[in-house]
């Protein structure tokens, strides 16, 4: 509002000229002290929508921070001011709820996943995206729509696909993929596929054309072309989608819940679950222990934000 | 070392014509291979983890099978599952409910005020960096942790709401609001999703465009109205295409809180009940899959045919 309105009023003032500049000059001041008016009001509106979506996390923050007998073992409750803080409650939600295990865990599943989805995924693009060829179409398609669809509409038969699938036992407990950490690995691959797929075809799409002619004339083979040219091209891109990946990864709940049983070798982000039952009624526990969870991601997060945002948005908008 | 073989007969065409015909064929049968591997293997991947399940969702809904005992065991009931989906059970009209609930809900909160921020954000304002990174950050959190941090704010005993107001609700046992508590924390974590996306669309807008409309005297709201938000229509879609995917797969926040249970029932809880264990009913949880799965077509065509449309252009 504020840049758009005054040189309105500049422009109008220059045309008509005739108009004396008393005039013009009050004209631009009443606009100025308009514009000054709605950025206040921007200001003050955002701060407060700003301030009322950190509340929960800033009270999480809070009450991780207080003593049990500060609030839920005092009369004072949990709406009070301090009367000590401590770091106990995150020391004792660290060890009562064994959270290294189960981090530990989610290394395991999120680095060769993030790895093995970009690899696929700009080959896959790489062929669909720098080639013509006639399944190019149904191909793309096949990957976006499979992105799209809710993972509980494929679960029921997925687990006792999973279930029938054997694996040797130095693999896995049971015997099957069902309940083992590939297993995990695979279907969070299989399915961001689709998304990683697209995102990238998109981008490759738009390198130029030639490059793959002259590699071509350079002697290159598609599988040269592809790694000593268009993937280092693509590196924005990558960069982009590994953080969004390792986000969505970290943060899966559904296909840990379904298709593993054992407590212990679950992800973090399902092992949740548990902590109720570890914690009990004792919220700063509770708090504690969700903001250990969400603290690596939120690391991310600040870290890599541009990447994030970029990830975000060219998936959604250049496509 | 394969490559700079294929560099060696390649400068061997060259200097012999007559060979060239040849080598090139066979050198576009590897690239050929390679180009199949390169697409075949994850294509392999995705379709028999997604598309399989998917077909063999839509067979099993016909079937009635416990699980236990082999595929022999699957028997061929026609339409029944169906049938008493809408007939006997008495969840699924709350749970399909409470969907439709969730994305009007998201549409209706979420998009306006996503776009609200968008806009006011567009201006470059003071302290925007942080403002922006502040509503965002919800969306970072996975919708698990996201219940567990809302539990804090609502619980009947312990939650901050009741000990600020001296109330004694039951914000997440109580049938005729809990479902709200949640929405309330679910439109905290889209908002900021839909906030970035129209904040990217705003930033592609032509600056010039705006400032012709400003030049041509149209108000701050005609220029957004007329100029800026036609621009938009692909953020729109997207954003349309997003909201209606995240109420189809909610389920992360429900099933922390209470289980989906009690009036928190979502499609997504129903399907997931009948996964596995003694009372898990295959053929009856693949049929409201496939509910799942023909809803979530229209969202997914239509992003497909606005995608497909720009493949044609280009």
């Amino acid at each position: 509002m504020s840049t758009s309105s005054l040189p309105e009023n500049d422009i109008s003032g220059h045309m008509t000229g005739s108009r004396d500049k008393a005039g013009d000059s009050t004209r631009a001041l009443r606009a100025q002290r308009r514009a000054k008016r709605s950025g206040m009001l921007s200001q003050g509106f955002l701060s407060i929508v700003t301030f009322l979506w950190l509340f929960p996390l800033l009270y999480a923050v809070y009450t991780s921070f207080r003593p049990f007998s500060d609030t839920g073992g005092s009369d004072k409750g949990y709406f009070s001011l301090p009367s000590s803080l401590t770091f106990e409650n995150y020391t004792t939600a660290w060890s009562d709820a064994s959270l290294l295990k189960f981090f530990v865990n989610t290394l395991i599943i999120v680095v060769p996943s993030v790895i093995l989805v970009l690899m696929l995924s700009s080959m896959a693009a790489f062929t669909v995206s720098r080639y013509t060829w006639k399944f190019n179409l149904f191909f793309l398609m096949l990957f976006t729509a499979g992105n799209l669809l809710p993972q509980q509409a494929i679960i029921v038969p997925l687990y006792r696909l999973y279930l029938a699938i054997p694996l040797p036992e130095f693999l896995s407990g049971s015997g099957t993929l069902y309940d083992t950490k590939l297993g995990i690995i695979l279907i969070h691959v299989a399915f961001q596929l689709g998304f990683c797929t697209f995102v990238l075809s998109n981008f490759m799409k738009a390198l130029p054309k030639d490059l793959n002619e002259a590699a071509m004339l350079d002697g290159a083979g598609v599988f040269k072309t592809f790694w000593d040219i268009i993937l280092p091209l693509t590196r924005p891109a990558l960069a982009a989608l590994a953080t969004l990946q390792v986000t969505w990864i970290y943060n899966d709940y559904f296909w840990a819940r379904t298709l593993q049983t054992t407590g212990d070798e679950k992800p973090i982000t399902s092992a949740l679950q548990n902590l109720e039952g570890v914690f009990f009624t004792n919220n700063n526990l509770v708090a504690a222990g969700s903001l250990m969870v969400a603290i690596p991601i939120l690391v991310v997060y600040f870290a890599l934000q541009r990447h994030f945002i970029s990830g975000l948005t060219l998936g959604a908008t250049k496509g | 070392m394969k490559s700079s073989a294929t560099k060696l007969t390649d400068s061997d065409d060259l200097m012999t014509p007559k060979a060239a015909p040849v080598r090139r064929s066979r050198r576009r049968a590897s690239d050929r291979l390679s180009l199949i591997s390169m697409v075949g293997f994850p294509a392999f991947l995705h379709i028999g983890l997604v598309w399989i399940p998917a077909l063999l969702s839509v067979i099993l809904s016909f079937t009635r099978w416990n699980g236990i005992g082999g595929v022999d065991n699957i028997e061929f009931v026609g339409i029944d599952n169906y049938k008493s989906i809408t007939t006997i059970n008495t969840e699924f009209v709350p749970a399909l409910t409470n969907n439709v609930l969730w994305l009007v809900v998201l549409m209706a909160v979420s998009t306006p005020l996503g776009l609200l921020l968008a806009v006011l954000l567009d201006k470059n304002l003071k302290g925007g960096r942080f403002y922006q990174s502040a509503l965002y950050m919800p969306v970072m959190l996975s919708l698990a942790v996201v219940g567990f941090i809302w539990e804090l704010i609502y619980s009947r005993e312990t939650g901050v709401i009741n000990a600020a107001l001296g109330s004694d609700v039951d914000w997440l046992g109580n049938q005729s609001i809990n479902i709200w508590a949640i929405l309330v924390a679910a439109i905290w974590r889209h908002t900021g999703y839909v906030m970035i996306l129209y904040l990217a669309g705003l930033k592609g807008v032509d600056k010039s465009l705006k400032e012709a409309a400003a030049i041509d005297g149209a108000s701050s709201w005609q220029a957004f109205r007329d100029v800026v938000f036609p621009v938009m229509k692909p953020v729109n879609i997207v954003i349309l295409v997003i909201t209606t995917i995240e109420s189809l797969r909610a389920f992360d926040i429900v099933d922390v809180i209470n289980g989906g249970r009690f009036g928190l029932e979502l499609i997504s809880v129903l399907i997931t009940r009948n996964v596995g264990g003694a009372a898990s009913r295959v053929g009856y949880g693949s049929a409201l899959a496939v509910i799942l799965m023909v809803v979530s077509l229209v969202p997914i065509i239509s992003f497909l045919s606005t995608n497909l449309r720009k493949e044609q252009a280009s």
